[in-house]
């Protein structure tokens, strides 16, 4: 085994990997929102929807929690344009990683949304309160302090995971360092910084999204320990 | 020239499938061992052991598994100059990363058991080993069943990103299939049947498993 490493040739195409880094941090947090907001209305459809609506948002989940992320967004890229939708690789990217975060985000938010007490629920009913309103006013805000752990692990789940939609070649950090890697021939070298770059940007996302529950949820209130795990 | 796809390109699929289910089971077993020896590794007394392990667990755990792949098959491939077949690069990655994963669930499930148990155990007395083999592990066995059962669904899906370096499981034979039938509308949403049909009895059983494990923990209920 002879074989010399030669980090100087990933500096000449850092500006190239950190662009793919960017794509990749701009894909995850648009998923987060896009996947949040619709997981979101999701939870609320399954806890007070009608029932078929019900049965059909349990059926979303499950499906999009038992089978692949590459399956679900090979069916966007390529089985959607034989019905005539077509997309870019990065939008069926973003569209993928929306869809498939909205999955398990529902999932953790109606676990958080069953953890309110259910008196709380009963008061909001005799002031009068709408479905709706009840869901705003009261449950919200709980509920996603008791979740906020679990929807941040599951947001680095799809940061790390994201790195999948260089199969449909949208060229995020993971694409790039194919590329890269391909013409230059130092796959070791590529591979190990980029995997590096994906270690920062978890720990980076991480250590934020712990500041940002302190700020929100912690501050000026009694200890808690949410994150004690 | 293509052809429709049929009942043969169905059980190709089906083939194909198996492979799924032993790369998984194998990554499974391996990781099994080496979550063991992480658990135990995290919680014992000595601060290098607990360093290591939580060490590697968090290397694993925050980077993509699909990196770690590319850094076997690839990385390991250009440095000995000895090209590496899919197979062990993919079961050794594979392997690697349930390591991890049930590592840390496990270690979970040790720290959930009150301490008054290795109290009683230490009072018993017995040693730091025979505590942990007679005393605490069998009860973090079963906190652990149903984490562990929910893993062996995302090891299962996570199998499917072999396909990416060219190793012929589920997915992989979904594309050549494609590749020869033009067909993906059809193909690709069966391959997704298929790997709900595995996964979802699983999911389940986790679900139904966690019920029955914290009604006996006396922990509450779902509603």
């Amino acid at each position: 085994m002879k074989y010399v490493f030669q980090f100087g040739i990933v500096r000449d195409h850092l500006p190239e990997l950190l662009n793919g880094a960017w794509l990749t941090l701009r894909l995850s947090f648009g998923a987060f929102a896009l996947g949040f907001v619709l997981a979101v209305v999701l939870a609320f459809l399954r806890g007070s929807g009608p029932r078929p609506v019900r049965l059909a948002v349990g059926g979303y989940v499950e499906l999009v929690r038992n089978t692949p992320f590459l399956v679900q967004l090979f069916i966007i890229y390529f089985s959607l344009p034989e019905l005539g939708i077509r997309m870019e690789a990065t939008t069926a990217a973003l569209i993928g990683m929306s869809l498939n975060f909205a999955g398990y985000a529902t999932e953790i938010l109606r676990s958080g949304i069953d953890a309110v007490p259910k008196p709380q629920i009963e008061a909001g009913h005799s002031l009068g309160f709408s479905r709706l309103e009840i869901f705003r006013h009261i449950i919200v805000f709980q509920a996603l302090r008791t979740v906020y752990p679990a929807l941040a692990s599951q947001f680095v789940l799809l940061m790390l995971g994201s790195s999948i939609v260089a199969a449909i070649s949208a060229e995020e950090l993971t694409a790039v360092t194919n590329t890269l890697q391909s013409t230059t021939f130092r796959a070791f070298e590529f591979y190990f910084v980029a995997t590096g770059m994906y270690l920062v940007m978890a720990l980076g996302a991480r250590a934020v999204l712990h500041a940002i529950y302190w700020v929100v949820f912690e501050r000026g209130q009694p200890a808690r320990g949410a994150w004690a795990r | 020239m293509s052809r429709d796809f049929d009942w043969a390109a169905f059980l190709f699929l089906l083939g194909a499938l198996r492979w799924t289910i032993v790369l998984s089971l194998i990554a499974f077993v391996g990781g099994s061992l080496g979550g063991l020896i992480l658990a135990v590794a995290r919680t014992s007394r000595y601060v290098v052991l607990r360093g290591l392990a939580g060490a590697y667990i968090g290397l694993i755990q925050g980077t993509p598994v699909l990196m770690q792949l590319f850094i076997v098959f690839y990385g390991l491939a250009v440095m000995t100059g000895v090209r590496i077949d899919p197979w062990p690069a993919v079961t050794l990655a594979f392997t690697m990363y349930a390591a991890a994963f049930l590592g840390e669930i496990w270690r979970g499930a040790i720290e959930a058991i009150p301490r008054q148990q290795w109290e009683a155990a230490a009072a018993l007395p017995l040693s730091p080993g025979a505590q942990m083999r007679h005393v605490i592990l069998p009860q973090a066995f079963r906190i652990a069943i149903p984490p562990t059962v929910g893993f062996l669904v995302q090891l299962i899906k996570g199998t499917s990103i072999a396909s990416i370096i060219g190793f012929v499981e589920l997915t992989r034979a979904g594309q050549l299939i494609v590749n020869v039938t033009f067909q993906p509308m059809i193909v690709y949403p069966i391959i997704a049947v298929l790997y709900f049909a595995l996964c979802w009895p699983l999911s389940l059983a986790a679900l139904r498993l966690e019920g029955r494990i914290d009604a006996a923990l006396g922990i509450g209920q779902r509603p």
